[in-house]
């Protein structure tokens, strides 16, 4: 086969491809921007002559999108700042630090990955009843403040800081938290990058649990906040579609720009394997 | 002589210090991960009577017993089975052929790239609602496309409901599945693959013996990875079916949540729980030994 040819092939299976990937999203799209009863015209409209944004703006206020976002912005920060702090001061003493048990206790912490927050749910639903933090940020974010992931991926990397550094930061009179601080951290900027974008997208993508502890749209996550944004009449899909939107672009925004740090987290447990 | 362990083994200072760094994390997993976790063990031990406000009552492991064998279990487990059988190979299938299709260095390949990485900016509920919507047998766009108009539509078929919620999850884990085959490609060392080609191995042969035994850790990483999501599945089955039609996609983690949160059967709910918890053990390590022989790590000497 001459390769002009070839090429054209494999430029025909890209495009294939890309457009059973894009097609659902750029349906969405169009569908945001009819008006809603159009829609459901048959011929299907699949190109927005006269495009109408308001369904933005419906959307965000009376589909309560603003107040969705708010809240799963705001979640979703104080998780990942939450789990970033306490995996690292948890990963540091066992990276640095010799005390009793503590190989048991990080068995402990590897442990605690083989139990998912599904399996919980039921215990856990009622402490937050009995601790009166239904329908609050704390119940969104307390659960979820400690990673055993998070403590395993930074102690393997701590114990990659040269020997030598830890000798001359003694050296320097630098004592613990200096050094983790000033020398640690800063070493291991890329896997600190990389385990906050995941945090941040895990704690944004939660579903059955926002659903299990809020009931106002308020404290509603915009993941549940679909849910609700799902149950608008037929005219109205329109702004169903626009929600969607709404509620995958900061996300979108997101993977932008921390392409890097996403693609080296995706990458970091399956290729050492 | 035997030696006493060196009481100066542990300097005072540090462990003090080491227990204050690893509390905070300690704290939360005790109360939200290790109690809850005794605590739905225990919570199976009871039977919770059918009209509220009676007291729960301590049947041991009969509850387990009961509940294990009984097709409001069994089903939910089948299906989750069923589920798992439909995304996971598929979804690193799909993944290893965009990636494979994108390898080449092509003008404007970015552009595929990242239209090809796309639908990780979705989550389980966003494309759940958009694949709802196009659903819809009266006004979907699919739905019309697929010949159907008002009646049950796709979702509502038995047979097909299933199938439909794991394509929509498919879909929605092309970019994940992309990204991860893309990069283990790309990991697969450049002289390897000349030398196998100066041998005569090109093409389909120079991929199956070459470069899908050097990038096996991650599809099975891809594997344990699609499983134990799979069992986890909730948010699509949530927004598409809601377990119906007649029970046709409750999937386990479904059953667990409609049997505590809807039937408030909190005994019945924690030995299910409790099930899901051993199965998503279970095939972890099954997984790794299994496999573990059969893969090929770069690194090994």
């Amino acid at each position: 086969m001459p390769t002009s040819l070839r090429t054209a092939l494999r430029y025909v299976v890209l495009a294939a491809i890309a457009l059973v990937v894009l097609f659902p999203l750029y349906v969405t799209v169009v569908n945001a921007l009819l008006p809603g009863p159009q829609i459901a015209r048959r011929p299907p409209t699949l190109f927005p002559l006269h495009p109408l944004w308001s369904s933005f703006a419906t959307a965000w206020d009376e589909g309560s999108l603003g107040d969705y976002l708010r809240t799963s912005a705001i979640v979703a920060v104080a998780t990942t700042l939450a789990e970033l702090a306490t995996s690292v001061l948890a990963a540091y003493a066992f990276a640095f630090l010799e005390f009793p048990f503590k190989r048991a206790l990080f068995a402990c912490c590897l442990a605690t990955l083989m139990v998912p927050a599904e399996v919980t749910i039921i215990p856990n639903y009622r402490t937050i009843q009995v601790l009166g933090w239904y329908d609050t940020y704390t119940a969104l974010i307390v659960p979820f403040v400690a990673s055993g992931l998070g403590i395993f991926l930074f102690r393997q990397s701590f114990r990659q800081v040269p020997r030598e550094l830890r000798d001359a930061a003694v050296l320097d009179g630098y004592g613990h938290w200096r050094f983790l601080l000033r020398v640690v951290l800063p070493l291991n900027r890329p896997i600190v990058g990389a385990f906050c974008v995941f945090a941040f997208l895990g704690s944004w993508n939660q579903y059955l649990w926002p659903l299990l502890v809020t009931n106002t749209n308020a404290r509603r996550t915009v993941q549940v906040g679909l849910r609700q944004l799902e149950g608008l009449n037929v005219a109205q899909q329109n702004v169903i579609f626009a929600g969607t939107i709404l509620a995958a672009l900061p996300i979108f925004a997101i993977l932008l720009v921390f392409q890097r740090q996403l693609v080296r987290g995706l990458t970091a447990g399956a290729l050492k394997g | 002589m035997p030696t006493r362990r060196h009481p100066s083994r542990y300097r005072r200072r540090d462990a003090l210090l080491a227990y204050a760094m690893i509390l905070p994390a300690f704290a939360a997993f005790g109360v939200f991960v290790f109690f809850p976790l005794v605590r739905t063990v225990y919570l199976g031990f009871y039977r919770v009577p059918p009209f509220p406000g009676l007291p729960s009552r301590y049947v041991g492991f009969s509850q387990y017993a009961t509940v294990l064998s009984h097709s409001q279990f069994l089903e939910p487990l089948w299906l989750s089975t069923l589920f798992v059988l439909f995304t996971v190979p598929t979804g690193i299938l799909l993944g290893l052929g965009m990636a494979v299709a994108a390898q080449r260095q092509l003008a404007g390949i970015r552009i595929f790239r990242t239209i090809f990485s796309s639908t990780i900016a979705t989550s389980v509920a966003v494309a759940s609602v958009i694949f709802f919507t196009l659903l819809d047998p009266t006004s979907g766009l699919f739905a019309y496309w697929l010949g159907e108009r008002g009646g049950t539509g796709i979702l509502g078929n038995p047979t097909l409901a299933l199938p439909a919620v794991a394509a929509v999850t498919v879909w929605q884990n092309l970019g994940f599945s992309f990204i991860l085959m893309s990069a283990a490609l790309s990991s697969v060392p450049e002289e390897i693959l000349d030398a196998a080609a100066v041998d005569g191995a090109t093409g389909w042969r120079r991929f199956a013996r070459v470069t899908v035994p050097l990038i096996s850790p991650t599809l099975f990483f891809a594997g344990i990875v699609g499983v134990i999501s799979g069992f986890q599945s909730f948010g699509q089955i949530d927004l598409l079916t809601q377990g119906g039609p007649n029970g046709h996609t409750n999937v386990l983690l479904y059953q667990i949540y409609t049997t505590f949160y809807q039937d408030a059967d909190t005994g019945t709910a924690a030995v299910m729980a409790v099930a899901l918890f051993v199965i998503l053990v279970l095939l972890t390590l099954a997984q790794f030994t299994v496999v573990q022989r059969r893969v090929f790590y770069a690194d090994e000497p």
